[in-house]
């Protein structure tokens, strides 16, 4: 089963990507001393501030900063500094990055910023996103609503173009914008579990015990898609590549980490993985189609084989006795359920059409040199 | 867990699931690689990855009764 790795080009070396990404703890900042523990700059006032005051523990003046740059922004899910800002505060919840300070992960200078830029980016999504006629609060109905808003025909498609067209340094991108969510999979959902109870809560575990191995680490599903990474001769460090990857990818994420880390958004997460995995087990065989195509081995493709299997299996419990028990025993959560599975679709879809589009210009869906 | 009975689940216009220690045989009697607990079982016969479910159903706008 190493279809493709004997012919062709070898997909890890000679890649234009590799070489134009920045490196980890380059100092391509070499005044930005304040960051240089973390793996990734800064992109505007906000960003840095915050930055700053989670890994200096100098208190800055952020929040003011905040409302400014939300009061100034008009399209927040494209904001490089917010975006950035929002997604360093999850990553002090996550303990994503050693050198942000543990002991201000409660800070109110730093929890007050995070609600306004949350505030600003909940309000543009629940303005964007829309939203198709409620079901009756059914499981069933829910589960059926679901699978209907998911299968919609949706435009170009980004795993159809990587299974038939994309070329090795596409690839390698679209590895690369995977890292940020997938490097540590799964992680934005489970902070519903203690607050779920019956059916639901069973159901997310049955699905987040699948996605961290099923008691054996090595199928942690983040631990394959490391394994995805470096065999492609990327970095599996997280955050190597969090300054190449745009806005709208840190968006993405911080679209589930917002709903995860907010009691009051509850059904909104729960919809976000309803939505997640029905839109999973098939893309994900098309990636790996594109990747065999590419010349990539088993020890790349291995991650997107599980997805296919796996994700089969979780959207059926995720829309029903997960998306769908939760809207019958708590109807009041039904218009968010639904809600955080429109929102998922459209912010992976802009995630999409960003690469795409990029791609269709002949260029890289990274950032440049010149966006730092 | 291994002393409660198996159940299969069918999942309207979907897979059946199966949950608890089962063996899953080939038709000459070889067993099936299982690498989870749950695992859902193909019902349209359009998986690739027979016998579990490849989420082709969705695609081929497969409809149970149910």
């Amino acid at each position: 089963m190493s279809r493709g790795s004997a012919s062709g080009p070898d997909p890890t070396h000679g890649a234009r990507v590799s070489t134009t990404l920045s490196s980890p703890l380059s100092p391509a900042h070499p005044d930005d001393t304040a960051v240089a523990a973390v793996p990734f700059h800064s992109r505007g006032p906000v960003s840095a501030a915050v930055l700053h005051h989670l890994v200096d523990g100098v208190a800055t003046g952020h929040t003011a900063l905040a409302d400014e740059a939300v009061a100034a922004c008009s399209d927040i899910e494209r904001d490089d500094d917010l975006q950035l800002a929002l997604f360093v505060l999850y990553a002090s919840s996550y303990g994503a990055f050693p050198a942000l300070l543990p002991d201000l992960e409660w800070d109110p200078s730093l929890v007050a910023t995070r609600r306004v830029i949350e505030t600003a980016f909940e309000a543009a999504l629940r303005r964007t996103v829309e939203v198709p006629e409620l079901p009756v609060p059914t499981a069933d109905a829910v589960a059926r609503a679901l699978f209907t808003l998911t299968g919609a025909e949706g435009g170009p498609s980004l795993s159809r173009y990587l299974a038939r067209k994309a070329t090795l340094d596409q690839a390698h991108e679209f590895l690369v914008q995977r890292t940020v969510y997938t490097l540590r999979e799964a992680d934005p959902h489970s902070w519903a579990i203690p607050r779920l109870t019956g059916r639901p809560k069973a159901a997310l575990v049955e699905i987040q015990s699948d996605e961290y191995g099923g008691g054996r680490p090595d199928r942690v599903h983040a631990t394959l898609f490391a394994r995805a990474v470096r065999a492609a001769g990327l970095s599996d460090e997280y955050g190597a590549y969090l300054d190449d990857v745009p806005a709208v990818t840190l968006a993405s994420h911080n679209t589930m980490s917002m709903f995860g880390l907010n009691r009051r958004l509850l059904g909104a997460i729960v919809g976000h993985l309803a939505a997640f995995e029905m839109t999973s087990s098939i893309p994900n065989r098309l990636y790996a189609e594109g990747l065999r195509r590419l010349g990539f081995g088993d020890d790349v493709c291995e991650y997107f084989d599980e997805h296919v299997e796996a994700d089969a299996v979780h959207e059926q419990i995720a829309g029903r006795d997960l998306a769908g028990a939760l809207a019958e025993d708590r109807p009041d959560l039904l218009a968010d359920i639904v809600f955080g599975a429109a929102a998922c679709l459209e912010v992976d879809d802009r995630v999409g059409r960003h690469m795409l589009e990029a791609w269709s210009r002949d260029e890289s869906s990274l950032r440049g040199e010149d966006e730092r | 867990m291994t002393d409660e009975r198996v159940t299969i689940t069918a999942y309207p216009d979907g897979p059946l699931l199966v949950r608890g220690d089962v063996d899953l045989r080939t038709s000459d009697g070889r067993e099936v690689a299982r690498t989870r607990r749950t695992v859902a079982l193909c019902r349209c016969g359009l998986s690739t990855i027979k016998p579990y479910c490849d989420g082709t159903h969705k695609a081929s706008g497969f409809r149970t009764d149910d």
